[in-house]
């Protein structure tokens, strides 16, 4: 299969302290791949790297075969499109031009705003259904409006791969949801690559065609979550104890923690409460 | 927001250039030495060689064009300042141009006894460079490049130096107090043409170069990731702001002074008539920000005549108690 993103031994560092090692990783075209993995392992900042975010130490990230430290910096634009982790709006942005900056890469002194730029906002902002939310101020929005709005912008962009870092964070349950349906969506109507952290495991483990499961500066797992995620990889991923058992709904992996709690079973009946 | 459509923006833009134009001019007949607005024309057409057409040639006019020009340039690198900085109240003042440029003043004047309003103007603007170009290379240092938060403290802290040093200098140095008091209470006052003509080119180019950046400036405001994610090389966009910053306000202060207000004030008075495009605001600010130095200008003649206030000490009164309403606004809207 194609690869939209491949990694060759990427050396990511804070200053002296390494947080990813020599990493190779190839990311599928056209699935949804999601980075999973315990605080501080460095999910982010591999997701940051392959935006050109951040520069890596060693290694090379290649967009489509290509180095992207040979590409410019619009050309990726153009190509890759990155929300990052609660991005701020500046006091008194609407909607509209929020999503209008998602044309930048393609405005230049010779071409500023066209047809096709106008049609490309619309679109995006009929695809996240915010049409009637374009002329509000950014900052008035409820919080699953505005991570729309970020969205639409991106989507402006027209890329083929769209990376979000933790898109849901801070949403409640049913704008988490409403959020990964469109990304979904997306993905399936229009076959774009999307590459995003998710901290939710049993979300990741259903919209994702694709896991990647980082420890220790290098990836513990990948593949299919249906394959890849089971009790241990969780014990060994995210230190922490449970029962993997399958989605009554998706029958996709579902993980259940142990821990304390309380426990409600009748007497007789098996408890793994603790 | 005042003006929403592009077309009334337009109509504004057209509407601020008359009223300068106008206030300029009134800036020319009205003093302490009564003249008419009939004289003022004939001192340009007709120079009879006349104590009032004297004065309106070497005195206000000068004083008129400079007072416009130092605005502008003051209130357009607020503007730039405040995206770069990310902070509603930083002003020019911040990239420590004032503080250098009165330090190197202070220099010249005690050390090498320079007299002349005429050579503070170079001295100044050295000064005035020096100081912002280490305040940007230590808010560089680092591996993420210029962060809003390392500008701000290295500005502070490069400001704060260079003031200390000023007032050190002038305790020791009782003489040279004197003489550069005035100068750094700011004024545009006693300037002649030559020194507006020295500095223009610099002005200009810092005009012209921000209303090319505005776009870029747009994305910048969304923040450096997102910024960096639409294309734009925030590196170089910094670096450019920055070098219009110091182009613009060491400009201002060559010629002036250091005076205050002007570029925190009508930063935000331009954004409540046209919003936070960048296209819009900086020339709109450019144009308040003349206005509101040449009427403070013209207001410092009137209030203790026949003496005059130092134009600094006017915008200040002015600006402080909307200084304290932005603050108020800006922290309770966090």
């Amino acid at each position: 299969m194609a690869q939209a993103i491949e990694t060759e031994k990427l050396t990511l560092s804070y200053g002296s302290s390494i947080i990813i090692n020599e990493l190779d990783l190839k990311i599928p075209k056209g699935e949804i791949t999601v980075f999973i993995g315990g605080n501080g392992c460095g999910k982010s900042t591999l997701l940051r790297s392959i935006a050109r975010l951040l520069k890596p130490q060693a290694g090379a990230v290649l967009l489509e075969g290509e180095a992207i430290s040979k590409l410019s910096t619009k050309e990726i634009a153009q190509k890759m499109a990155i929300l990052p982790q609660s991005p701020i709006a500046p006091e008194g942005l609407t909607v509209l031009q929020l999503v209008k900056q998602g044309r930048y890469p393609y405005q230049n002194w010779l071409k500023q705003w066209s047809e096709d730029d106008e049609k490309k906002v619309n679109d995006a902002l009929r695809a996240t259904g915010i049409v009637e939310l374009k002329d509000r101020n950014v900052d008035s929005l409820s919080g699953g409006q505005r991570q729309r709005a970020w969205i639409a912008m991106t989507l402006a962009q027209d890329t083929d791969i769209i990376l979000l870092d933790e898109p849901t964070t801070y949403l409640d349950m049913t704008h988490q949801i409403e959020i990964l349906d469109l990304l979904f969506e997306l993905n399936e109507k229009e076959g774009r690559t999307i590459v995003m952290v998710l901290h939710d495991l049993n979300l990741a483990c259903r919209y994702a065609h694709n896991i990647v499961a980082i420890k220790d500066q290098q990836i513990y797992a990948e593949g299919q979550p249906e394959h890849v995620i089971n009790c241990n990889l969780v014990q060994q991923v995210f230190g922490m104890e449970c029962e993997v058992t399958i989605d009554p709904l998706f029958g996709t992996p579902l993980c259940i923690p142990y821990g304390k709690g309380r426990c409600i079973l009748p007497k007789g009946e098996v408890s793994y409460a603790r | 927001m005042l003006l929403k459509t592009s077309g009334q923006r337009w109509v504004g833009l057209v509407i601020s250039m008359v009223a300068m134009i106008f206030l300029a001019c009134a800036s020319i007949v009205y003093g302490y030495t009564e003249t008419s607005w009939k004289m003022a024309y004939q001192a340009f057409t007709d120079f009879n060689g006349t104590n009032e057409h004297i004065i309106i040639e070497s005195v206000r006019l000068p004083r008129a064009l400079i007072a416009a020009t130092v605005g502008a340039s003051l209130a357009m690198a607020g503007v730039l300042m405040q995206t770069l900085t990310k902070n509603p109240l930083a002003s020019p003042g911040i990239f420590g141009v004032n503080a250098g440029a009165g330090f190197a003043v202070v220099v010249a004047v005690s050390l090498f006894s320079v007299g002349s309003l005429q050579a503070y103007t170079w001295i100044a603007f050295l000064g005035a460079a020096v100081a912002a170009i280490s305040v940007y290379v230590i808010g560089s240092t680092g591996r993420e490049g210029l962060t809003p938060m390392k500008l701000t403290l290295a500005g502070a802290a490069i400001a704060a130096m260079f003031s200390s040093f000023t007032q050190g200098l002038l305790v020791l140095n009782e003489a040279a107090l004197e003489q550069v008091l005035f100068w750094l209470a700011g004024s545009v006052q006693g300037r002649k043409l030559e020194n507006l003509a020295s500095v223009f080119p610099y002005l200009l180019a810092g005009w012209v170069a921000a209303m090319i950046l505005s776009p870029k400036m747009n994305v910048l405001s969304m923040g450096e990731d997102v910024a960096k994610g639409l294309g734009l090389n925030t590196g170089l966009v910094k670096l450019g702001a920055g070098i219009i910053v110091i182009f613009l306000s060491g400009g201002a202060v060559a010629i002036a002074g250091p005076i205050g207000f002007i570029g925190i004030v009508v930063p935000h008075v331009a954004r409540a008539v046209v919003g936070i495009d960048h296209r819009w605001v900086i020339p709109y600010a450019g144009l308040l920000g003349g206005m509101l130095l040449l009427v403070a200008d013209i207001a410092a003649r009137y209030i203790i005549m026949p003496q005059e206030i130092p134009v600094g000490v006017m915008t200040a009164l002015i600006g402080t108690p909307f200084f304290i309403y932005i603050a108020r606004k800006g922290f309770n809207g966090r």
